[in-house]
């Protein structure tokens, strides 16, 4: 099977709110599928669909070949889902967690607990409780607890939220050993950074699916121009942003790390971008081009 | 001028050492960020820092008043937003902002001038009138900064304030802190954030001179933590490093190697076998490592080398400019190798 | 039945139990508390009620009725005031509960053949206790007249014999001494049971609820049922141990009689068990917080304490109330529970409220079981 989710016009109303609106998409066996989107976009809702947690207002899709609103109870025997919450029991230890959502999803076998625990990292951890632990290994005893039964399919639902950098790139190495051993992921994140891992990404604004490629093709086709770097002289920072604001042709102009980024129509040159900054004294400010990061191409889709 | 002069902070819970013998400034107009990884130690120095909790040893001076000796003179100059900020989402934007005003004692007749300037500030001036509970999650957000500034406090502490938050309103929050620490605000208008700067009532603007807020944020994100001023990287309980974002990244500079090609594991077992590389990550479609000093020129050429001996396709091999993200891990790993021996 | 996902949810329940010693100490602590507080504190007999005594009289026949009044246990004599205002003050102050006035010609009245009155004033601020004592009064006074008008009777030469014309003789089944712990301790075991399992369940499943977890089980592969009997088996057991500890504490230290096999008294407690297991699992699913949910089990519970027969007895209720305690289970199980320890009556005589309990049962868990589902929506 080549096609583990697909989806047909998926859309969910809570009242007259639309969460998800119309979403439609496939993902195939293998893949690490990136599901971005500002928060309240509705990423959660269309996983909590897929995995018969919430019906679907109108469309349909299927998981692994079963109906989401008819055959919810396949899909869930078959799919490991990690929630937002890290859904772990503060009174347990990390072991007993394990044990416990091992026996819900009727796993006895010891062994296979120990070596994932062992391949989490927590091995020595094992007898701590884990309401004590701090966000990384929680983290990650949640990912456990998601992979007991050995899903093929598995749901992260921003996984790496409030993680610190060193945890979120260990984490992310244990997803593609994963993902090497046949296993799909799909996650959804607000970490532009990360979506850079994902072989493709999905992104999300007030509940409709945007955009869906691979990382470098979303920068060649979604992104309207060029992206530029701007590096101020200090204390110029926002008076520069102030102007690209408003100067013709500058599409988006935000923050960047320490700098500014913009994004302008493709017959811009620097020079126009320098002639408009003369104001801060042109010499000071450094102006180049540069390859689009998935941010750009998500700021430009959400806010465009 | 030293807003924030913290010395020698050491703070034990039971056992443990949560923080240990640190020692921090801020001026006025800098923003200082403090990175680290989880349980570093980061919140409870912000917790010191604002007097929410007692240090065992070590001295804090709050815009000139000692938190340990005259906490009441001190805590009047921090406005303090914490990771969970508290609203009440019964209450409307104006109620939320009336209470701690009242809280802060300030008086009846300044509170709703001075909140809607601060509405205005922060743009929710439209929104007065909304349940707290209603709005979105970035604007709750914006909410939360309102309420810690509605004192004008010289000192601003944020402990991960934009801790699971989308882009978009990371965006508009860091706008804002970055205007706060302006000594004069950008464009001409009621000058609120001056207001804010010389510590409200005007009778205090000669005391330093400078204008601006001093700004301490935690923040697990490295791109928001290259644009303070200054950034301090905490492990157990300590400074380890603290510098300009710029000179943090020098240390790393031509040692940062970006690859592209196929078949990226075997790749990434390659490079991970090169006794010169000292760690290896993948990014999607490719592979960062990081060299040990001066090595670059001889990694690039021996994976060139052994690739093209297995059959194995680099489409790009090339030295890129280290992100802080980079500085920190490595920093993490010295140290943990330091413990460990 | 036991499966090993059904068992995973029970072992993990009762760690989490175990782990919390605090709440735990509270559920075996609590009724015991309520034992003793409501054994000792919530009784009708009324004893040594302060009692203030303006005698104008001050002769020997005052002095016999005072010394008739002293020997029964229900007042003590505490205050001899000189006047009716000094009485007044000593009600209004709360100091005595009632006075006796004895008028100034009382020896001579009694000792020359008339007839003399003397006035009770009673503080009825609270009834009960009023009622009891008024009763009292009239009842040690008529004795004590009898008694002067037999001496007067023999005094003049009239010949009686001891014994009165009538005479009551008065048997009390089941409770002789009409102690009232053996009235309350079987309705405190329903009581626990029903706070217990109620507040319990309700708040065990909103707080899954709250921190993500029930969600994370609703994706597993386990069935509604199952998540159910393994969220509400390990309190059943909890209530069922109160139940003992309440059984044993009440008949050694109160002397409540047990007089039905200890089966028999689970087996119906457990019936009555699944009744407010399902007022608790509905309240579950309508709350969204562990403080809603509790307080909506509160709501439930005050209504169902005094609508049930626990204090006061349902033949004196009104009508409409009446009708309210038919739709309380625990109305059933009191008289239930205080049959069997009381009266030791069998099954067979109570059947009606146990085909009452039976039929709650079954209604409550359906429409719990079909609000419960494996959704979020």
């Amino acid at each position: 099977m080549d096609t583990v989710i697909e989806t047909n016009a998926l859309t969910k109303y809570f009242g007259d709110f639309c969460a998800v609106d119309g979403v439609t998409f496939e993902v195939r066996a293998g893949e690490v599928l990136g599901y971005l989107g500002p928060n309240g976009s509705g990423k959660t809702t269309t996983i909590r669909m897929l995995l018969g947690l919430l019906l679907p207002t109108q469309g349909s899709a299927k998981v692994l070949g079963y109906d989401i609103v008819r055959d919810s109870e396949a899909i869930r025997e078959r799919v490991g889902y990690m929630s937002q919450k890290f859904a772990l029991y503060d009174e347990l230890t990390l072991w007993e967690n394990l044990e416990f959502y091992a026996g819900v999803y009727g796993v006895r076998d010891r062994a296979y607990l120990e070596e994932t625990l062992a391949r989490l990292d927590l091995m020595e951890l094992k007898g701590e409780l884990a309401g004590d632990l701090p966000v990384g290994w929680r983290q990650r005893l949640a990912l456990g607890t998601a992979i007991v039964h050995r899903p093929k399919l598995l749901f992260l639902d921003e996984p790496t939220s409030g993680v610190d950098p060193t945890a979120r790139r260990d984490f992310w190495d244990l997803i593609y050993e994963f993902v090497e051993e046949g296993v799909t992921a799909f996650v959804t994140t607000h970490y532009m950074d990360e979506a850079e891992y994902c072989g493709r990404v999905g992104i999300m604004s007030s509940g409709r699916l945007l955009a869906m490629d691979t990382p470098s093709a979303l920068k060649e086709s979604a992104l309207p121009g060029l992206a530029w770097d701007v590096v101020a002289p200090e204390g110029g920072l926002l008076p520069a942003l102030g102007i690209l604001e408003k100067t013709p042709g500058v599409l988006r102009a935000g923050l960047a790390g320490d700098h500014l980024r913009a994004v302008t129509e493709p017959g811009i040159h620097e020079a126009d971008l320098r002639r408009a900054l003369e104001a801060l004294g042109g010499n000071h400010v450094q102006i180049g081009r540069v390859e689009p990061t998935l941010e750009d191409v998500f700021l430009s889709l959400a806010q465009g | 001028m030293k807003l924030i002069h913290a010395t020698n902070l050491t703070k034990t819970f039971g056992g443990t050492t949560a923080v240990d013998d640190l020692s921090l400034q801020v001026r006025a107009g800098e923003i200082y960020g403090l990175v680290g990884p989880d349980g570093a130690g980061k919140t409870t120095t912000i917790r010191l820092l604002c007097g929410a909790l007692r240090p065992d040893r070590g001295d804090i001076m709050v815009g000139g008043h000692s938190m340990i000796r005259d906490p009441d003179r001190a805590r009047e100059q921090i406005g303090y937003l914490s990771q969970r900020f508290s609203l009440y989402g019964e209450l409307t934007v104006l109620e939320n902002l009336r209470f701690f005003a009242e809280v802060r004692g300030i008086p009846r007749s300044e509170w709703h001038d001075r909140a809607m300037e601060i509405l205005e500030f922060v743009g929710l001036a439209d929104f007065a009138n909304r349940r707290a509970g209603q709005l979105s999650g970035g604007m709750k957000q914006k909410l939360g900064l309102a309420t810690a500034l509605v004192h004008r406090p010289r000192v601003l502490l944020l402990d991960e304030p934009t801790g699971g938050v989308d882009p978009v309103t990371r965006q508009d929050f860091w706008q804002l802190i970055i205007k706060l620490v302006a000594p004069s605000p950008p464009t001409p208008g009621p000058s609120l954030l001056s207001q804010i700067g010389r510590g409200g009532r005007g009778g205090e603007a000669g005391e330093g001179g400078e204008g601006g807020v001093a700004v301490l944020v935690s923040t697990p994100y490295m791109d928001e933590a290259v644009r303070c001023t200054y950034v301090g990287f905490m492990c157990e309980g300590r400074l380890v490093v603290e510098d300009k974002p710029a000179t943090l990244r020098r240390r790393l500079e031509e040692r940062i190697v970006e690859l592209r090609g196929e078949s990226l594991t075997k790749l990434r077992a390659l490079a991970g076998a090169d006794e010169n590389v000292e760690s290896v990550q993948t990014f999607g479609d490719r592979l960062h490592l990081r060299v040990r000093e001066g090595s670059s020129g001889a990694v690039i050429g021996n994976l060139k080398k052994s690739a093209r001996q297995q059959g194995l396709e680099i489409h790009k091999i090339e030295t890129i400019p280290p992100g802080l993200e980079d500085v920190f891990i490595a920093l993490l790993e010295t140290s943990n190798v330091e413990r460990e021996t | 039945m036991l499966n090993s996902r059904l068992l995973s949810l029970i072992r993990k329940e009762f760690i989490q139990i175990w782990r919390d010693p605090r709440t735990l100490m509270l559920i075996l602590f609590i009724p015991i508390m309520q034992l003793f507080l409501l054994g000792y504190a919530a009784t009708n007999n009324i004893r040594n009620l302060p009692m203030a005594v303006f005698d104008q009289d001050r002769g020997p026949a005052a002095r016999a009725l005072l010394a008739a009044y002293r020997a029964a246990d229900y007042f003590d004599i505490a205050f001899d005031v000189d006047s009716e205002a000094q009485i007044r003050e000593l009600i209004e102050a709360g100091d005595a509960r009632l006075g006796l006035i004895i008028p100034p010609n009382y020896s001579a009245e009694i000792g020359g053949n008339g007839s003399a009155k003397v006035v009770f004033v009673f503080d009825g601020s609270d009834p009960t206790a009023t009622s009891t004592a008024l009763a009292a009064a009239q009842q040690i006074g008529w004795q004590h007249a009898t008694e002067i008008q037999q001496q007067r009777l023999s005094r003049a030469g009239v010949p009686i014999s001891g014994e009165m014309p009538l005479e009551i003789r008065t048997q009390v089944w089941y409770n002789p001494d009409l102690v009232d712990a053996y009235f309350m301790i079987p309705a405190i075991i329903g009581m626990i049971l029903f706070a217990i399992t109620s507040i319990l369940t309700a708040t065990t499943i909103v707080r899954e609820r709250e921190r993500g977890t029930m969600e994370q089980l609703i994706v597993t592969p386990i069935r509604p049922w199952e998540l159910v009997v393994g969220k509400l088996l390990p309190y059943v057991i909890l209530a069922l141990t109160n139940t003992v500890e309440v059984l044993v504490i009440g008949s050694w230290w109160f002397g409540v009689p047990v007089r039905s096999e200890m089966w028999v008294i689970m087996l119906l407690s457990s019936l009555f068990l699944v009744t407010s297991l399902s007022i608790g699992l509905l309240a579950s699913t309508i709350a969204n917080t562990q403080q809603e949910a509790m307080l909506t089990v509160w709501m439930l519970l005050l209504p169902t304490i005094f609508l049930s027969g626990f204090f006061f007895p349902l033949e004196a209720m009104p009508l409409v109330l009446r009708w309210v305690s038919y739709v309380l289970p625990l109305r059933y199980y009191l008289v239930i529970i205080r049959s069997l320890l009381l009266k030791g009556t069998s099954v067979s005589a109570l059947q009606n409220e146990v085909i009452a309990l039976v039929i709650f049962g079954i209604v409550l868990m359906t429409a719990a079981a079909m609000r419960f589902r494996k959704r979020l929506d």
